[in-house]
């Protein structure tokens, strides 16, 4: 302990020898030094900082299109609609698959007609063609995207996983309106219709992704 | 009393030789030329790919490559070296490293050992970019062929391969080298200008530096952000960018491009800072309008951050928003062009000498102006919907940037080629160059508006026949400014090889900055003394 203390004594002073002789005066030196360390240390708590929001910025892009409606993000309502107008629309649905599961999802009917702020449900057939069970979701979007947040769902089936037994037939709901303000919206004061648009995607790292791909020979061919 | 770090004790004023001297430098002279060596060795790499894709298109058809994909891995090669490993090592590393401590009277950079470890990783990063166009990447070739933008999906799942992983890390490697290079400069400048030197006095190369080193220290991280989600994305099953997780490939664009579009101003304000040099000491008359000038500058620097989405107006971008994004662009053109009018305020009335780096000074004023007139027309969302990834926007940041940068490094070489390596280029050897320069990358640029209006798409190896003229034409002008490359190493070649010593200050009184006050070259140590600034002169 105490050559410990002894050794660190003695250390100290041999780093203070070449100091000494100052050949200039050690406090500014001193000082600006530290000054450098601070400026320096900022900027690099500045790069941390603009790192983190880089991060940052995939929840809170999620988050902004689903509260602004970006980019035809549809709405997710809860309590229907108050006023109904006599503006009519035609709802056109589109319903994609992606290569990777072996799923078929069919609207009940390709298109309605709605009267803005009138709630309206469409049942969408979804059927698990292989021989296994499959989890999967689908992502969805409007277009012309401006209608995003005026396109209100009240309930539908891509807002959670579904898993479907083999060979499975689920017929699930989608309950809608379109809010009455659209109609005060002025560059689209003569659009008659609106696409709704799923697409079906297998569920990452959910099960039986290996067993499916067999089935799947055309996914990712040609890329 | 302005701030300095003056100390050195008695073992830093060693003279290191042989090996250790360039390997282990820790003098900004002998980093800033390490840097200018390696951008000039990678700007031969880069340029060479050029070379192959104007042989290519020379003609319909196929010529030397295999197949498109080849040929967008030499794009997208091409494109990262002369941005990462060309253009900022040059401007920032070279000439910031050698002239930013002369310039504001400072005996060194306020890390050495750290600008020391940021030359090295810049060489390590290069090499893993080499190795990645060695590696597979899409199925069945070599390489990474996502150009340098790399947007998802085609860099995810399009390219199973390491290759991109390779391009990955060289990027980090690359922006972790940028961001210290930055740090120090950053610390450098704001704290150890010589007494007397205030912010207002400072010379432009330094104001441009200055906010350069703010841009990449707030951009570059976003970059690496954004690319290691690409790289769990591809290896970790990460869904950032994947839309059957939940992710968004548009939001890799929105990251990407809020990095990218301050990097472009990163690679041109250290050029505007030199050119400003350049135009006041040949026409010997102090650079007009400084403050506005400096200021000019910090307004590009921040309308820089807040215009990103210029790039993409064909995801989708409501209406509004791309109003917007056309409004804050098309703000930019006016501190751009406070900076060209005053340039050529600089120059009126004005005793100007045509010397090598003035022609070049002025041949990036008059082609700089039209990359950025160009710009203008591409920042209109209607028009860009027609132009979007045509070589019109080739043409356009060619003219920015090879036109721009490069004339900028040029000019900046010729300019201080005397005070660094204390020889004389003779001025007709860089007269010559400039004017092979300007007519062949004008011949080889000024074609692809034509193209781009007409339609050709970028990163295609093939094109119908009707785009072959222009196409040939441009590939003549490649040639001659690949020749002009001889000439600029034959002129080195002459200043070594006659040993002509050049004056301390060759440029006469035109020439006010510190660097003048030195030798030429200057000593190992310079300013052990700290000058004591007390003028108005900048």
């Amino acid at each position: 302990m105490s050559d410990d203390g002894v050794s660190g004594k003695v250390r100290q002073q041999a780093e203070e020898v070449p100091l000494a002789p100052a050949l200039h005066e050690p406090a500014p030196h001193e000082a600006a030094a530290r000054r450098a360390r601070s400026t320096a240390l900022i900027c690099v708590g500045v790069a941390a900082c603009m790192l983190g929001l880089a991060f940052a910025s995939v929840p809170l892009y999620r988050l902004f299109c689903q509260v602004t409606g970006f980019g035809g993000t549809p709405i997710a309502g809860v309590k229907s609609s108050g006023e109904v107008s006599d503006r009519r629309m035609v709802v056109r649905f589109d319903t994609n698959v992606s290569p990777s599961i072996p799923w078929r999802i069919v609207p009940e009917t390709p298109s309605v007609e709605v009267r803005l702020g009138e709630t309206q449900t469409v049942f969408f057939e979804l059927t698990n063609k292989s021989d296994k069970p499959v989890t999967g979701i689908a992502t969805y979007n409007v277009q012309p995207d401006q209608l995003g947040p005026y396109f209100v769902k009240l309930d539908c089936f891509c807002y959670e996983e579904q898993t479907l037994a083999p060979g499975e037939t689920i017929i699930a709901p989608v309950v809608f309106y379109i809010d009455a303000d659209f109609d005060d919206e002025r560059n689209y004061k003569s659009l008659d219709s609106v696409t709704l648009s799923y697409t079906m995607f297998q569920v990452k790292g959910g099960n039986q992704l290996s067993a499916v791909q067999p089935t799947n020979s055309t996914e990712r061919k040609g890329l | 009393m302005a701030s300095t770090v003056t100390a050195h004790d008695g073992h830093e004023h060693a003279h290191p030789t042989g090996w250790r001297r360039w390997v282990l430098s820790t003098n900004h002279k002998d980093i800033g030329t390490l840097y200018l060596i390696f951008a000039l060795s990678a700007g031969l790499v880069g340029g060479a790919l050029s070379i192959l894709m104007r042989i290519e298109l020379q003609s319909p058809g196929l010529q030397i490559f295999a197949n498109g994909q080849l040929f967008n891995v030499v794009v997208t090669g091409h494109g990262l070296i002369m941005v990462f490993f060309v253009v900022m090592p040059a401007l920032i590393g070279g000439f910031g490293n050698w002239f930013i401590p002369i310039m504001i009277g400072a005996p060194d950079m306020a890390f050495p050992r750290l600008n020391n470890i940021s030359f090295w990783l810049l060489v390590a990063a290069f090499s893993l970019l080499v190795i990645s166009m060695f590696v597979p990447g899409a199925p069945g070739s070599l390489g990474f062929g996502g150009g340098w933008t790399a947007y998802p999906p085609l860099s995810t799942s399009g390219h199973p391969g390491p290759s991109f992983d390779f391009g990955i890390l060289a990027l980090h490697v690359a922006g972790a080298s940028s961001i210290l290079g930055a740090i120090n400069f950053i610390t450098t400048i704001l704290n150890m200008r010589a007494p007397g030197m205030t912010l207002h006095k400072m010379p432009l190369f330094a104001w441009g530096m200055l906010v350069t080193a703010f841009l990449l220290l707030i951009s570059l991280p976003v970059l690496a952000g954004a690319i290691t989600m690409l790289l769990t994305d591809r290896n970790f099953g990460t869904t950032f960018f994947d839309p059957s997780g939940g992710g968004d490939p548009v939001l890799y664009q929105h990251l990407f491009w809020f990095f990218g579009h301050p990097e472009v101003y990163i690679m041109i304000l250290p050029a505007f800072g030199v050119i400003s040099h350049i135009v006041s000491t040949f026409s010997r008359k102090p650079i007009f309008g400084y403050l506005g000038m400096a200021y000019a500058m910090v307004a590009i620097g921040v309308v820089g951050f807040i215009v990103w989405a210029h790039h993409m107006y064909t995801v989708g971008l409501s209406l509004d928003t791309q109003r917007y994004f056309v409004f804050a662009t098309m703000v930019i053109a006016v501190p751009t062009g406070i900076k060209i009018f005053s340039w050529i305020a600089t120059m009126w009335g004005g005793s100007i000498r045509f010397t090598a780096p003035m022609v070049w000074a002025i041949g990036f004023i008059f082609l700089f102006t039209v990359g950025g007139v160009t710009g203008v027309v591409l920042a209109n969302a209607g028009i860009d919907r027609e132009l979007h990834n045509t070589y019109y926007v080739i043409a356009h940041f060619h003219y920015v940037l090879s036109l721009g940068a490069v004339f900028g490094i040029f000019a900046a070489w010729y300019y201080w080629f005397p005070k660094m390596f204390g020889y004389v280029v003779p001025d007709w050897i860089g007269k010559l160059h400039f004017w092979l320069a300007f007519i062949g990358a004008n011949v080889l640029f000024f074609p692809m508006h034509f193209l781009g209006l007409a339609g050709m798409p970028r990163h295609y190896v093939d094109y119908p026949d009707a785009y072959h003229g222009w196409h040939f034409v441009a590939s003549m002008g490649s040639y001659i400014f690949a020749f002009s490359l001889v000439v600029f190493f034959y002129g080195v070649w002459v200043a070594y090889a006659r040993k002509e010593r050049a004056a301390d200050n060759p440029w006469g009184e035109g020439a006010t900055t510190l660097e003048w006050t030195l030798s030429s070259p200057p000593p190992y140590h310079q300013f052990e003394k700290l000058p004591r600034i007390t003028g108005d002169g900048h």
